[in-house]
Parts: structure tokens; C-alpha cells; sequence
């Protein structure tokens, strides 16, 4: 392995994130029923604390009007649900910064594993765009968000644009250091055992990497989300990124914290979902493994 | 002309080092193996036995000389070579029964049939209901043992093993060298199976190859001709096993001190 190692290839590598079972070994799965509960209780106060003292300073010598309170925050919350938006119903705005979330992720994903693990398998390749790739992960590529608009108007695809350059790095460095990290054995042995170029590929190579592309899709989906939520910052006509303006250009604190509330509610779920899907793929590593990692 | 399994004629092999320049892991190593002889090598450690191995495999190629597998030149993998490697390479993610199939699968059988051959190997060397688990809940004697019939399976007419047991404590190694012996014959492969354990070398083996300190070349060939069928922890403790040791340990042992001298002198 260390023979192909090129300088230009290994500048990629500090990118990745590295999957749960070799960054963080944290073991602390053996805690009885009762440290659990204290854990909560103590969560739970930090949380009350937290709301409390925000609503206390609020309501004495804060100004609500700038930094707003729980309990309009609540309201808010309450409106957007019972009474809709200015913008039609909470859950038509929710729906529609998901899809673009969700249509930006799997494009992204999909671009970002496949041109990931070609590259992480191919030394010549690497070396050749390495200096473009490093240049393209150096451009503030939110700002490209504006350009998405001009390009592809106040619809649909310039959100799922936005979300797919930032879901796109975040996966392609993991899918790219996961591919070169793949065990030399491995690969010889299913060489020798008759496996063909496809077949390594699909059999070794990305198995081998799951771990280090399933890491990166925790964070992409976050990352789809705040694409989702500028472009519809920077023009749209729905969803929760142009509820968020709304509230900011009306002054309504209240709105805006209401907007980041539903927004990571939502990005909460679909972590919890990635969580599942990872599970699942990777039902064959050791248990205590899969347990640190839900736990964490 | 060449009615032997495996022949290696001066074959050298270097490799770039890092600091420029090359390494030169074996030299001119010449070494002919008939069907289904079972020939063991030795020799001190780093020596280049392995790459010897991956000559014969194909996965790398010879610098100089020539490498012929059942009479053709190595180019690429050879059809017919079977590999066990020093580390595990099973595959974690997929089960006994896949992994065992997964060379059949590669090499184009149906699921169906694979399956049930792969059921066959797997009761052969001794994991029956073992077919779903994964290799993490296996022990590392039952995970070799996987090793061994996905490599089997294949039917290799040249097997080629890297110190195969070398990461096992002695009782499952002994009873990996026996159960080896018996799938072995009848066979009618070439074995080479690298070692630095002479008792494992001598026990299993028709001929015994001494190498050299790198860059290895080889240095003796001592014919055992202990009968088979053998039984590992029986034939050791016998006469003609210790003065065969003796002979082996004797050629090996002035490597060693020189492969020590050079590890003393780049430590200080």
C-alpha cells in the first residue's frame, strides 16, 4: 500500500471523517439503569435551566422584542400549526425544504460514493484533480446558492443544487479515504480467488468503505439541510428557509427561532433514520461496536 | 517441456525503495515443484518468502527470470492457484457460507449451485452449522478454517500458503496441519507453504527449502522422506524427525545469526 502512496492523494485524506469504529473508540456501555436515569435527570435540568433563565431575562431586563422568549416561540410554534402559515400549512413548507434536502442528499451521496471510490482506486486520477478538488472544496460553496437562483430560478432544483455541492464533499473525501483504506489482503485474496475489476469493486471495495461513507452521511444530511434552507434564504417560494426570512424581515425573532426549531427537529429525525440505515448495513461488525455507536 | 506444477528459473525481484534506488527481495531463486509435492520453505524472517509466493501467484511480477505455473509463463493470476494468506482475508461482512462460496460466485457459478458446494467444503473442514455466522463470532482456528475452503473450493492445482497458521496458539495449529494433510491428499496439488516453524516445516512436507538472508535466495533442499499418511504430534518425537531437524536447523541457523547481526547493527 505504501508503494502507490502519491503526495498530491494523501493532501485529500485529511478531509474525512473518520467512521465511529476507528475515530472514537468510546466505551461506555456498561452503566446500570440508575446512572442512566440521573444522565436524563440532569439533561433535563440543564434544558429547564437554560429556558428558564432565557424567559426570566426576557421578561425583566432583556429586550423580547430582539432576543424573544420561550413562551412566543412557543406561540409561534403553536400558530404555525394550528393556523398555518403565511405561506400555506407548516407540514406543505416542512415537505418541500425535505424533498430538497432529501433529493440533494441522494444525488450528492450517490455522485460522492461513486466518484469517490473511482478515485480512491485509481492513483493516476487522484493526482491528476487533486489540486482541482482541493480548490473546489476551498470556494465558500454556499455562496453558490445565488448563482443556482440565476441558473435554475425560485423552483425546486436550485435548493436541490445548493444541497448537492455541500452533501458532495462531505461524502466524496470519506468514500475516497474509505476506498483507500480497503486491506491489500483483502483484495488480493478475492484477485486470486477469480474476482474481476466489477466485482472487486462491488464485493470489497465498497463494503470496505461503508463505514467511512455512512460516517460522512451523518453529517451530509445536516449539511443537505442548511443547503435546502439558504437557497430557499437567497429566493423561493416555499418552504422553511423563506418562513425564516419572512420573520426576519418583519422583525419576528420568535419566527425565526421557530423556523431553526422545526429545522432541527427535522434533521434530528433523519439523523435517527441514517442511524437505522447504518445499522443495518453494518450488522455483521462486532455488537458492543453497533451499541457505543447508538449510544453516542 | 516443463511437466512441473510450479518452476521458478532465477527469478529476482526488487522494488523501488523510498529513499530511490531498489530492494532487492529474492535473487535468482530457482526452485522446480512437481504435481502434487508438498514442498515447505524456510528461512529468517523478512527474508523474502513471501515474495516468492506472490511470484508464483502473479500478483507481482518477476523483475528478472522466469515463472512458469503448469508449464505456461506467469502472466497475471494463473488459472488453478490457490492462495492462503498470513492474515485473515475473509471477509467480516459477509457469512461462512458466502465467504466460502465467493470464489465460485467470482468465477461465474449460480448462487444455487455454489451454495450447495460451499456446504460441502464447509462440512469437510469441520464448521457445519456454522454457515450463518459471521467471522467476528468465530475463533481464529474456525475463521482458518474458513480461509481453507474458500480457498479449496476452488480446486487450485497449485496451492500456495503464507505461513497459514502462524497466529495460532500450538494445539490448533497441530490440528490445522493435520486436517490440512488429509484435504491435501489425494488432491494431486503442489503445495508451498511458507513457514518459520522447522517442526511444522518438516512434518508436512516432501522437501524442505532453506533460503537465504535477504536478498533470499535458496540456499538447500532437504528431502523428508518420513511416510505418509503422518500425524503431526506423533511423527515429531521420532528419530528420524529429530536428525532431519537437526540437518534443517543446522543450514538455517548461520542465516539467522546474519539476518540477527543485521538487525543488531541497524538497532545501534
Amino acid at each position: 500500500m505504501s508503494l502507490d502512496n502519491s503526495a498530491a492523494a494523501a493532501e485529500l485524506d485529511t478531509r474525512a471523517v473518520p467512521p465511529k469504529s476507528l475515530g472514537r473508540r468510546s466505551k461506555r456501555g456498561s452503566r446500570g439503569p440508575r446512572g442512566r436515569a440521573t444522565v436524563y435527570g440532569v439533561r433535563l435540568l440543564l434544558v429547564v435551566l437554560w429556558l428558564g433563565s432565557w424567559e426570566l431575562s426576557a421578561r425583566t431586563f432583556m429586550n423580547p422584542f430582539l432576543y424573544s422568549m420561550p413562551s412566543r416561540i412557543w406561540d409561534k410554534l403553536v400558530t404555525w400549526f394550528t393556523d398555518g402559515t403565511s405561506q400555506g400549512t407548516i407540514w406543505i413548507n416542512i415537505w418541500v425544504t425535505l424533498e430538497e434536502a432529501a433529493g440533494g442528499f441522494v444525488l450528492g451521496v450517490l455522485a460522492g460514493v461513486v466518484l469517490g471510490v473511482l478515485l480512491g482506486r485509481s492513483v493516476f486520477f487522484a493526482d491528476v484533480l487533486a489540486p482541482f478538488i482541493k480548490a473546489a472544496n476551498a470556494i465558500p460553496r454556499i455562496v453558490l446558492a445565488a448563482l443556482f437562483v440565476i441558473w435554475f430560478g425560485l423552483g425546486m432544483q436550485s435548493k436541490i443544487a445548493t444541497a448537492f455541492v455541500l452533501v458532495f464533499f462531505a461524502v466524496f473525501f470519506n468514500a475516497f479515504q474509505g476506498a483507500r483504506e480497503v486491506d491489500k489482503t483483502l483484495i488480493d485474496n478475492a484477485r486470486i480467488l477469480g474476482a474481476g475489476r466489477w466485482a472487486l469493486m462491488r464485493t470489497i471495495v465498497l463494503p470496505s468503505a461503508t463505514s467511512w461513507i455512512l460516517a460522512s452521511m451523518h453529517v451530509a444530511f445536516g449539511f443537505a439541510l442548511i443547503g435546502a434552507v439558504v437557497g430557499e434564504f437567497t429566493g423561493a417560494d416555499r418552504g422553511m428557509g423563506l418562513l425564516i426570512q419572512q420573520a426576519q424581515g418583519n422583525f419576528d425573532a420568535a419566527g425565526v427561532y421557530a423556523g431553526m426549531v422545526v429545522v432541527t427537529v427535522v434533521a434530528l429525525l433523519a439523523e435517527f433514520l441514517i442511524g437505522q440505515l447504518e445499522k443495518r448495513l453494518t450488522s455483521w461488525r462486532p455488537q458492543n461496536d453497533s451499541t457505543s455507536a447508538a449510544g453516542a | 517441456m516443463s511437466n512441473h506444477a510450479i518452476a521458478l528459473r532465477d527469478a529476482t525481484k526488487t522494488f523501488p525503495h523510498r529513499a530511490g534506488g531498489t530492494f532487492t527481495a529474492i535473487r535468482d531463486v530457482t526452485l522446480e515443484v512437481a504435481a502434487g509435492e508438498f514442498v515447505t520453505v524456510v528461512g529468517p524472517t523478512g527474508c523474502g518468502k513471501s515474495t516468492t509466493l506472490s511470484l508464483v501467484s502473479g500478483l507481482e511480477p518477476a523483475t528478472h527470470g522466469s515463472v512458469e505455473v503448469n508449464g505456461a509463463p506467469v502472466q497475471g493470476i494463473p488459472d488453478g492457484v490457490g492462495y492462503m494468506f498470513q492474515t485473515d482475508a475473509v471477509l467480516p461482512w459477509k457469512t461462512v457460507l458466502d465467504n466460502v462460496a465467493i470464489g465460485l460466485r467470482y468465477r461465474g457459478q449460480g448462487k444455487a449451485q455454489a451454495n450447495a458446494r460451499a456446504r460441502d467444503w464447509i462440512n469437510r473442514v469441520g464448521l457445519s452449522g456454522f454457515e450463518d455466522r459471521y467471522p467476528h463470532q468465530l475463533s481464529g482456528g474456525m475463521r482458518k478454517r474458513v480461509a481453507m475452503a474458500q480457498t479449496l473450493i476452488t480446486e487450485p492445482s497449485v496451492l500456495l500458503m503464507d505461513e497459514p497458521f502462524g497466529a495460532l496458539d500450538v494445539q490448533t495449529r497441530e490440528l490445522m496441519q493435520d486436517e490440512l494433510l488429509g484435504l491435501w491428499s489425494g488432491s494431486g496439488a503442489a503445495v508451498v507453504f511458507v513457514t518459520h516453524d522447522l517442526t511444522e516445516a518438516i512434518a508436512l512436507a516432501d522437501r524442505v527449502v532453506v533460503m537465504t538472508a535477504g536478498p533470499a535466495t535458496v540456499k538447500d533442499i532437504v528431502p523428508v522422506d518420513l511416510p505418509r499418511p503422518r500425524k503431526v504430534e506423533e511423527i515429531r518425537l521420532t528419530e528420524a524427525f529429530i536428525d532431519l531437524y537437526r540437518r534443517v536447523w543446522d543450514s538455517l541457523r548461520e542465516e539467522v545469526e546474519i539476518t540477527r547481526a543485521r538487525g543488531a547493527s541497524s538497532v545501534a
